[in-house]
């Protein structure tokens, strides 16, 4: 049942009053219920931009912080990538301090109000949490990353958050090639230790995918704007339209123009197709296409914007991950009738997180599972009429731990679409290993770093998120462009 | 940011300007080409072959036809204005090499992509031979220049304005027929392409095509200006713009060029409203 956000406010205020002054046992604390997110109404944000979760109300984050058992032993920390103290910040915010909660994050995490919005949390910090546990289910867990939203927007709503500190000048000049997760962090990061950051982009805005991937109902542009604007406070030269390995190469950034170091954020920006019949048809688009167009070029807004977007009536998704699902609701906010995503294995396997396949789902978008696409069928004029599927049943586990689809033979059938959105991932840009010698990948392209610093094969050259671990998540890029950096203050400290 | 240098009205809707792009000029090779957007969250990103480059100035030269909202807005840009954002050198520089006996052939605006690749072939000790087809004599552009390096210029026009009446498939067929080429190199619309590409086949003549593509990032990013290349897909961005005509799937990027037809339409027609344009003025 669908609740406004003022109806879940007025029982949080009532938990509020009723747990008032009581001191509470375990027990009571796991009767306390779950604090729904907020959204906005499914059948009204379908034809807008806007943010769907709508954020907790500060009644909803208190009441959500007091089922916090406050364990000794922090499970839930394990399963943060970057070690966040999770209950310490929590319990700041049970407290109503905000701005104290949120500065326990940032000495983990820079990027909170993004992380807290885009984490798949389910499968890190609150898998661990023994609320998760004790009720035998991890939507029971405490909603970690909605406290964690919270108090980030918070900060920045009450302009109570902080421009990191600048050490004076090293007299070092580093590099760092890329705008993402990855990048921002390592720039952060290497800009505290007092050196000159360059920061180099290829695109006309900066950001990564958090721009250019992932949609504004989902997470705002704005938001990453304001990070990206505190890296230019605090001394950060941020230079779009340049892309290394073409408009300079890696060497002459360090021959010619003197920097020391290098961190590439370059990302997994490649697009994948399967590789079927029919995929160059018109009406066939990659998810970074699609996605591009809408977010960067605001496509969406047809009014004002140059760049136009397919228009469709039936769209057809290949995929399940996170990408899949944002291509799907982006389908619809452009004005499909119908939005399909059709994914090989069953639900429990869906990459996606669980809250963008439940916004999917309430949203309207329908689930094609254990299918997979053959052909793409077009009419005479080469424009996509319809796509040709066949059935599959799982089999034994894969490589990736996950049951293996299986095609059964005989179950082909061809079913209408106008448009397909190919959202089978994404692999690593290989301009820079192409024009920088030295620079060593794996046979899926990505580069080869040190473990420990993040360090490629080339002497002073670090990097981190997508091109070293292949499409992964923002946290695990913000977490190697932070160990990168440290790696890199320690090498430019003995130069 | 940068600054626009020069502009020059090269036909009633070819324009043609220098603009300050230093690092651009120093990196560019024959065959690339940059991504030009005007600023701000709402322009699109168009892709346009740079012409000419000096690394001593550091400017770039673009030649660009005013076809729709994009370069119309472009083209109603002053000398000191400003280009907000300019990505390049894209795309592989074309390989040239000494093949021997050359021929160039380009079509409308095509020729000034042309330009730097005769000029290199004609650099590396080839006898080029260049074909400029254009609807009419108004519409020719960097005629003089072509003339200066080819051995022979012959030129085309649809209406018989200029040069002679008909399609530059013609010449090309005769040159291939007599004169024997050992290397054919053709930019222009893609249906001026295609053709020329067809009608090299049959004597086995190496022929070079440059495609223009849709594209959005330029990178290897989007996927958008994906074509078929003997049954392989290719990012034009990164793979190309330069591919063997033989082997290009001409009917496929033909569509695939059409994706957007009636929004542009309407774009244009906009465009023309919004900023005082008449019909048939760029
Ligand atoms: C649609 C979509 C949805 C996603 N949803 C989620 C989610 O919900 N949760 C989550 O955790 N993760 C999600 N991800 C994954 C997450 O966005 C990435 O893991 C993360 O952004 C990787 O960060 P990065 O810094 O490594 O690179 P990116 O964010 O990819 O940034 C790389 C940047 O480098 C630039 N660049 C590349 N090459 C060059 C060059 N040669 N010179 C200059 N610049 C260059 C690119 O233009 C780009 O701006 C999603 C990804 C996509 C595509
Ligand atoms: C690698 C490359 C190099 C190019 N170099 C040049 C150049 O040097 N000079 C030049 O004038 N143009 C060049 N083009 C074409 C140029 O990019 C388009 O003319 C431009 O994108 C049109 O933008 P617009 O918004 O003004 O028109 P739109 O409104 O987008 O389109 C108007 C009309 O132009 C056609 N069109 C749209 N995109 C293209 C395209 N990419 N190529 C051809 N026709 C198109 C449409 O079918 C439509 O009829 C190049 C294209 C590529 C891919
Ligand atoms: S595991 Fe859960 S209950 Fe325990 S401290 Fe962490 S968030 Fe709180
Ligand atoms: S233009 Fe995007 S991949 Fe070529």
């Amino acid at each position: 049942m669908y609740q406004t956000r003022e109806e879940l406010d007025k029982t949080a205020q009532d938990l509020l009053k009723k747990y008032k002054d009581l001191a509470l046992t375990p027990k009571m604390r796991a009767e306390i219920p779950v604090q729904q997110m907020p959204t906005q109404d499914p059948g009204v944000r379908i034809h807008n931009m806007n943010e769907v979760a709508e954020g907790y109300t500060e009644a909803q984050v208190k009441v959500e912080a007091m089922r916090c058992l406050q364990c000794k032993n922090k499970p839930c920390v394990q399963g943060c990538p970057v070690g966040i103290d999770i209950p310490a910040f929590i319990m700041k915010a049970s407290e109503g301090d905000f701005k104290g909660s949120n500065a326990v994050i940032k000495e983990s995490s820079l990027l909170p109000s993004i992380c807290g919005r885009v984490c798949p949390q389910e499968n890190q910090c609150q898998k661990y949490c023994t609320m998760g546990k004790l009720h035998k289910d991890v939507d029971q867990a405490v909603a970690i990353g909605r406290i964690e939203r919270f108090v980030a927007d918070y900060s920045r709503e009450h302009d109570c958050d902080v421009t990191p500190e600048v050490a004076p000048s090293s007299g070092h000049k580093v590099a760092v090639v890329g705008s993402g997760p990855a990048s921002i962090s390592a720039a952060a990061d290497l800009r505290r230790a007092g050196h000159e950051v360059v920061m180099f982009e290829a695109l006309h805005k900066a950001g990564g995918v958090l721009v250019y991937g992932i949609p504004e109902f989902r997470l705002p542009k704005k938001l990453v704007q304001r990070e990206l604007d505190g890296l230019t406070k605090m001394g950060v030269e941020i230079n779009l339209n340049f892309l290394v390995g073409r408009t300079q190469t890696i060497e002459d950034l360090m021959k010619k123009d003197g920097f020391e170091a290098i961190f590439i954020g370059s990302g997994a920006g490649l697009p994948k197709f399967l590789g079927i019949p029919g995929e160059n048809n018109v009406g066939v688009f990659s998810a970074n296409e699609y996605l591009t167009r809408s977010n960067l070029m605001k496509a969406y807004d047809a009014e004002h914007s140059m760049t136009p977007e397919w228009q469709s009536e039936k769209v057809a998704i290949f995929g399940g991950g996170n990408v899949a699902m944002d291509a799907a609701r982006t389908a619809l906010r452009l004005g499909a009738k119908e939005v399909t995503v059709i994914y090989r294995r069953s639900e429990t396997e869906l990459p996606a997180r669980k809250e963008e396949v439940g916004h999917a789902k309430e949203e309207g978008v329908k689930f094609m599972l254990l299918h997979q696409p053959h052909e793409i069928v077009a009419d005479e004029k080469g424009r996509v009429t319809g796509v040709k599927v066949i059935t599959c049943k799982l089999g034994e586990p894969d490589a990736s731990g996950r049951r293996s689809p299986v095609e059964i033979p005989g179950t082909e059938k061809v079913y209408p679409f106008d448009t397909v959105v190919v959202s089978i991932g994404n692999t690593s840009n290989p301009l820079i290993k192409l024009t920088t010698e030295g620079i060593d990948t794996n046979k899926r392209g990505n580069f080869i770093v040190n473990e420990d610093t993040c360090e490629t094969t080339l002497k002073g050259v670090y990097a981190g998120g997508d091109i070293v671990l292949g499409a992964a998540t923002v946290i695990l890029a913000m977490g190697q462009g932070r160990k990168a950096a440290k790696a890199m203050n320690e090498y430019l400290a003995k130069l | 940011m940068n600054k626009i240098i020069f502009k020059q009205k090269l036909s009633s809707e070819v324009f043609k300007m220098v603009i300050e792009a230093p690092l651009i000029a120093e990196a560019h090779k024959p065959g690339q080409f940059i991504i030009l957007q005007l600023g701000g969250d709402f322009n699109e990103r168009i892709p346009l072959t740079i012409a000419d480059s000096d690394p001593e100035k550091g400017t770039i030269t673009i030649v660009f036809q005013a076809v729709g909202a994009t370069t119309h807005k472009l083209a109603m840009l002053k000398e000191g204005d400003y280009v907000a954002n300019l990505l390049g050198p894209l795309g592989q520089p074309s390989e040239l090499e000494k093949f021997g006996k050359c021929v160039c052939v380009g079509g409308g605006i095509g020729v000034a992509p042309l330009y730097p690749i005769a000029k290199k072939l004609k650099q590396l000790g080839n006898e080029v031979k260049i074909i400029m087809g254009a609807r009419n004599k108004d519409l020719y552009v960097m005629k003089d220049e072509m003339a200066a390096l080819a051995d022979e210029l012959i030129l085309m026009t649809d209406d018989g304005s200029a040069g002679r009446k008909g399609l530059v498939t013609e010449p090309l067929k005769e040159l291939c027929e007599t004169w024997k080429p050992d290397y054919v190199f053709i930019v222009g619309p893609p249906i001026m392409m295609k053709f020329g590409a067809l009608t090299t086949k049959p004597y086995g003549i190496k022929t070079v095509v440059s495609l223009n593509t849709i594209m959005i990032d330029g990178t290897g990013m989007c996927g958008g200006c994906r074509v078929s290349i003997g049954g392989k897909t290719k990012f034009v961005c990164v793979d190309g713009p330069d591919f063997d005509g033989h082997q290009v799937d001409w009917n496929n990027m033909l569509t695939r060029l059409g994706t957007y037809k009636p929004q542009e339409q309407e774009a244009h027609h906009k465009c023309h409203i919004g900023l005082h344009i008449p019909e048939g003025e760029a």
